[in-house]
C-alpha cells in the first residue's frame, strides 16, 4: 500500500506556496505589489463615501538590515494611510489577518477582487520577516483602535499580539497600516512613480503623497472636487453564473420556490422571465431551491447560458470617469495640446456589464518614445505589467491603421488612456496585469480609439493648415519689405516704398481662408517686422 | 563699351523704378522674364545658335512660391548696380555667399547661378558685363598684344607668350583690347596636359597659333573671348577634344552655343571647326581605346537628334561611335610617342579641315 499522506491546505498556505500567481514573486515585484495593493485598498474606502481621497505613502528601509541572501533587497517598511471610512474594529483583525475575507466579495465595481491583495501583502511581509503588520483604524467614531496582527498561515486565522485603543476626540476616519517586508525598492523605484502618476491620472480628485527610502517627496495634487459617484452592488446575472455560485446562493437562500429564488437572486430577472426561464429549462417552479441535486444545477446553469430571453443587465451598478474627470486627469499629468476623450455606452460580456474610456493625447508632456504610449486601466487600477498582452494594446498596436488618421507615429507624440470599468474585470492572471481579449471589450475600445482618433484627426489637419497660413504670412512678412529695399536702393531713391498695404491685403486673404477655424487670428495676425 | 555700360546701368535703373512704382501704388510687383523652358528654346538657323522663344513667364511677389526667388532676383539686380558703380569684380560662388549677408539665402549655388542667369534674361545683359565670372581656370598663350580697359591697368599692354604657363582668361582679359598678333589660326584644347605639350611643341609657332586651354567644357568668358578672336581679328577657329560625346560636346557648345546662354549673343563661333579626335581617328590611329558605356550611348542619341549636330561631319561620326562602341582620349597618341600628335596628326588634320 501506498502511505501517502493527504493534507488540506488553508487558502492562506495556498498563496503562500504560489507567490508568483498575486504578483510576489521577487523582492522589487512584491514591493511594487503591496504598495499598490495598499492604496488601492484605501482608495475604495475613501470612495464608496465619496471622502476625496487623501492617501499618504513612505517607504523606508533606513533601519533595514540588508539580506545577505538577496542582493539589493533589504527589510523595508510600508506605510500607508488614507482617510477613508475606516474598518469597524471587530473586522480588523478578520481583515488584515485572513485571506479572503473582506468587504469586496460582492458583485461591485471595486479596484480589489477578492480582498486577497492587501492580506497578499501583509501575508509575505509576515514569511520574509517575521513581522507582525501594524493597523490604526477609526469609522469616525470616538475611539480608534491600533492592532498588532500575525496570520496563522495553517489555519488562515489571524493572531492578535496586541490591540489598543485612543481616544478620536477630532472623529477622525481612516486607516493607517504599516508592513514590514523583504523588498528591493531600488529595483521597483521607476514602477512604483509610474504607478502614483498613473493612478493620479485617474483620480484627478486625490491628494496623494508618497515618501521614498531617501526622504524624497512626491506630490500628487487634487485638481477638481468632482468625484465619480460610488458604485453600488448588483445582483448576479443569469449569464455570468456558475455551478459553484449557484450552489452557494441555494445554500444560504430564504425563498421557498425556484421561481423566487431567480427573482430574488438575479439581475433583471422579473416573475415572467422567471417562469418562461424554468419552463424552457425544465425545472419546476414550485421546486424548493436546497433540494436541487448536483443533475440539476448543472443543468439549470446551462439552460441559463442558453436562454435567449434575460434581459441585459443594466450598467448602473458601474462607475465610470467620466469625460471631465478623464481630462482633467490627463490634462494634470501629461499637460498635452490636445485631448479628446469618449466613454462608451454599457455593454456586456458573459453577463457582466463593463464601459469602456478611452482618452487620446497629444503633444505637451506626452512622452515622445517614437511609438504611442499606452496607459491601461482596470476599475481605476493601472496596469503596468504585459502590456503586449492586453487588449488594448492589440487595438491600438494591430487593429488601429494610424495612417487613415494621418497620424505618423514615428514623428507624433501620442498617449492613449483606455479605462474599462466592470462588476468583474476579465483578467488573465491573479497579479491584475492585463485584460483579456473578450471580443466584446476589444471592440468596445476600438470603437473609442477609433472615436477620439478622428477627433485628433480632425486637429492636426486643422493645426497644419494653421502652420502652412503662418508660414505663407512669415514669407511675406519676411520678403515684401526686402523687395521694397532693394528697389529703393536699385532705383536710386531716397523713401523706402511702403508695404504694409500689401501685407494687410495678404492677411485678409488669409482669414478668409481660415473662416470657421478658431483661436487662429491671434497667431496669424502678428504684425510683420518694419523693414530694417 | 562705355555705351553698352551706359545702356546696363540704365536698364537696372529702370528694374529699380518699375518695381518700386509697382509697390508704391500698392501693386504687387512683378516682372515678366523670357521662358528658359526647353519648349522655349529654339535653334536660329540664321545665327547658328540657340535663342530663346517669345513665350514669357510673370514671376510675382503676390504668390508664396514666386516671393523668395522674385526677391533674390530684385537683390542680384541691386548687386549688379553695385558691381558696376563701383567698378568691381565678383564670382558666381561669392554671390552665393554675399546673400547670406542679406539674408536672401541661396538652397544652393545652382539656384544662385539660376537667379542670376534670370537676371541676363530679364536685362538682356550677360553677367560679364556687370562683371560676374564663374571660377577661372581657362587660358590663352601666344603672341597676342592686348591692351587693358579695367581700372587701375588702363591702357598697359600685355603680351600673351608672357608667362610659360599662359595667362589665365579672366574678366581683365575679356575686356581688354585686342592690339595686334601674327597669329594665323586658333587652336582651343580641352585638357591641360595636352596644352602644356603643345606649348612645350611650340605649336604656336610651327602653325602660327593661339593656344586656348578651355578646361573641360569652356566658360563663357572663354567662349567670348573665342568669339571676338574670330570677329575682331579675323582668325580661324579649331577645337580639339576627346573622342567621346562629351569632347564632342566640348566642341559643339563653342560653335553654336549652349541651351543654358540661349538669351545671350556674342558667346558662339559658328565659323569654328571640330577638328578632332574623331571617332573615326581611333581605327584610323589605331588609338588605345575604352569601350563606350550606357550614358555614352543615351548622350549620342541625344545628340543625334540635337539640330546643331545636323552636319555631315557630325552625323557621320555619331554613326561612327554607335558602330565602333569605342572611344579615346587626346592622350592616346602618347602611345606612338609624346609628339606624334604634333608632328603627323594635326598638320595633318588642319590640311584636311580646308575641305570642310
Amino acid at each position: 500500500m501506498s502511505r501517502e499522506s493527504f493534507y488540506e491546505i488553508s487558502p492562506a498556505d495556498f498563496f503562500y506556496r504560489n507567490k508568483d500567481l498575486a504578483g510576489f514573486s521577487n523582492p522589487a515585484r512584491a514591493i511594487y505589489s503591496a504598495v499598490r495593493e495598499l492604496v488601492e485598498n484605501s482608495f475604495d474606502a475613501s470612495e464608496v463615501y465619496k471622502y476625496q481621497p487623501d492617501i499618504f505613502v513612505r517607504i523606508n528601509d533606513a533601519d533595514g538590515e540588508s539580506l545577505e541572501d538577496l542582493e539589493g533587497a533589504t527589510v523595508t517598511t510600508i506605510k500607508v494611510a488614507d482617510n477613508g471610512c475606516g474598518i469597524p474594529a471587530r473586522h480588523i483583525p478578520s481583515a488584515f489577518g485572513q485571506v479572503f475575507y473582506g468587504s469586496k466579495y460582492r458583485l461591485r465595481q471595486s479596484r480589489g477582487t477578492f480582498g486577497l491583495g492587501g492580506t497578499m501583502a501583509i501575508l509575505y511581509g509576515q514569511i520574509t520577516t517575521s513581522s507582525p503588520v501594524k493597523v490604526v483604524s477609526a469609522t469616525s467614531g470616538k475611539v480608534a483602535h491600533e492592532y498588532e496582527i500575525m496570520i496563522d498561515i495553517r489555519r488562515n486565522r489571524p493572531v492578535i499580539l496586541k490591540h489598543k485603543t485612543y481616544r478620536n476626540e477630532s472623529l477622525w476616519h481612516g486607516t493607517i497600516i504599516e508592513v514590514k517586508m523583504e523588498g528591493d525598492y531600488k529595483r521597483a523605484t521607476a514602477k512604483i512613480l509610474e504607478y502614483f502618476k498613473q493612478t493620479a491620472m485617474v483620480a484627478p480628485y486625490a491628494n496623494i503623497t508618497f515618501v521614498d527610502t531617501r526622504g524624497r517627496l512626491y506630490r500628487f495634487n487634487q485638481v477638481t472636487k468632482e468625484m465619480p459617484k460610488p458604485p453600488t452592488e448588483t445582483k448576479l446575472h443569469p449569464y455570468g453564473s456558475d455551478v459553484e455560485t449557484i450552489k452557494r446562493l441555494m445554500a444560504m437562500t430564504p425563498c421557498k420556490s425556484m421561481h423566487s429564488f431567480m427573482m430574488e437572486h438575479f439581475h433583471k430577472v422579473g416573475p415572467i422571465i422567471a417562469g418562461n426561464f424554468l419552463r424552457a429549462a425544465g425545472i419546476p417552479q414550485k421546486r424548493k431551491p436546497r433540494k436541487l441535486n448536483n443533475v440539476e444545477i448543472v443543468k439549470l446553469v446551462k439552460a441559463m447560458k442558453r436562454f435567449p430571453n434575460f434581459r441585459p443587465p443594466s450598467a448602473e451598478c458601474l462607475s465610470p470617469l467620466g469625460e471631465n474627470l478623464l481630462r482633467a486627469g490627463i490634462q494634470k499629468e501629461l499637460k498635452p495640446e490636445f485631448i479628446s476623450v469618449k466613454v462608451r455606452n454599457p455593454s456586456v460580456y458573459s453577463g457582466f456589464p463593463f464601459i469602456a474610456e478611452v482618452g487620446l493625447a497629444y503633444g505637451g508632456e506626452v512622452p515622445k518614445s517614437g511609438d504611442i504610449v499606452l496607459y491601461r486601466f482596470a476599475n481605476r487600477i493601472p496596469l503596468l505589467y504585459d502590456e503586449a498582452s492586453d487588449v488594448s494594446w492589440k487595438v491600438v498596436h494591430s487593429l488601429m491603421n494610424w495612417r487613415n488618421y494621418h497620424v505618423d507615429l514615428h514623428s507624433t507624440p501620442l498617449a492613449v488612456m483606455v479605462h474599462v470599468c466592470s462588476t468583474k474585470i476579465p483578467y488573465r492572471s491573479v497579479g491584475k496585469e492585463f485584460i483579456a481579449e473578450i471580443p466584446e471589450i476589444e471592440r468596445e475600445i476600438l470603437n473609442g480609439v477609433r472615436d477620439a482618433a478622428r477627433e485628433l484627426s480632425g486637429f492636426l489637419a486643422r493645426r497644419r493648415s494653421v502652420e502652412v497660413e503662418k508660414k505663407r504670412l512669415d514669407v511675406f512678412g519676411k520678403f515684401l519689405p526686402k523687395i521694397a529695399e532693394f528697389s529703393k536702393k536699385l532705383a536710386g531713391r531716397e523713401v523706402t516704398p511702403d508695404v504694409k498695404p500689401l501685407l494687410r491685403s495678404v492677411m485678409k486673404h488669409g482669414s478668409e481662408e481660415k473662416e470657421g477655424y478658431e483661436g487662429t487670428e491671434g497667431e496669424a495676425h502678428k504684425e510683420p517686422p518694419e523693414s530694417g | 563699351m562705355k555705351v553698352r555700360k551706359e545702356k546696363l546701368i540704365k536698364s537696372l535703373l529702370s528694374l529699380g523704378e518699375e518695381i518700386y512704382g509697382q509697390i508704391d501704388s500698392q501693386v504687387f510687383p512683378s516682372v515678366e522674364l523670357p521662358s528658359r523652358s526647353t519648349s522655349n528654346i529654339k535653334y536660329d538657323e540664321k545665327l547658328r545658335q540657340y535663342v530663346l522663344g517669345e513665350k514669357c513667364i510673370k514671376r510675382t511677389s503676390r504668390n508664396v512660391r514666386h516671393i523668395r526667388p522674385f526677391t533674390q532676383l530684385v537683390w542680384m539686380g541691386y548687386m549688379a548696380n553695385q558691381l558696376i558703380n563701383q567698378g568691381k569684380t565678383s564670382t558666381l560662388r561669392d554671390m552665393y555667399y554675399m546673400a547670406q549677408a542679406y539674408d536672401v539665402n541661396f538652397k544652393d549655388q545652382a539656384e544662385s547661378d539660376d537667379i542670376i542667369t534670370d537676371l541676363e534674361s530679364l536685362i538682356e545683359f550677360s553677367r560679364e558685363d556687370f562683371h560676374l565670372f564663374p571660377e577661372e581656370r581657362s587660358a590663352i598663350y601666344g603672341n597676342l598684344n592686348i591692351e587693358y580697359t579695367v581700372p587701375k591697368y588702363e591702357g598697359k599692354r600685355l603680351n600673351l607668350t608672357v608667362h610659360p604657363d599662359g595667362v589665365m582668361i579672366g574678366p581683365a582679359l575679356t575686356s581688354a583690347e585686342f592690339v595686334s598678333t601674327d597669329a594665323e589660326i586658333v587652336i582651343c584644347v580641352e585638357k591641360g596636359a595636352m596644352f602644356t605639350r603643345f606649348l612645350e611643341e611650340d605649336v604656336h609657332k610651327k602653325f602660327k597659333a593661339l593656344l586656348i586651354h578651355t578646361a573641360g567644357q569652356a566658360p563663357r568668358g572663354t567662349r567670348h573671348m573665342i568669339h571676338r578672336l574670330h570677329e575682331e581679328m579675323n582668325l580661324p577657329v579649331y577645337v580639339f577634344c576627346d573622342a567621346d560625346p562629351w569632347g564632342m560636346h566640348i566642341a559643339q557648345v563653342i560653335i553654336s552655343g549652349s541651351a543654358n546662354a540661349a538669351h545671350l549673343k556674342d558667346l558662339t563661333s559658328p565659323d569654328a571647326k571640330w577638328c578632332g579626335v574623331w571617332a573615326s581617328d581611333i581605327t584610323r590611329y589605331k588609338l588605345p581605346s575604352e569601350k563606350i558605356t550606357e550614358l555614352d550611348l543615351k548622350r549620342l542619341r541625344e545628340l543625334e537628334r540635337d539640330p546643331r549636330y545636323r552636319e555631315e561631319l557630325w552625323q557621320r561620326e555619331i554613326k561612327v561611335f554607335n558602330d565602333i562602341k569605342r572611344k579615346a582620349e587626346q592622350e592616346a597618341f602618347s602611345r606612338y610617342g609624346l609628339t606624334k600628335i604634333v608632328d603627323e596628326y594635326l598638320p595633318h588634320r588642319l590640311d584636311e579641315m580646308k575641305s570642310y
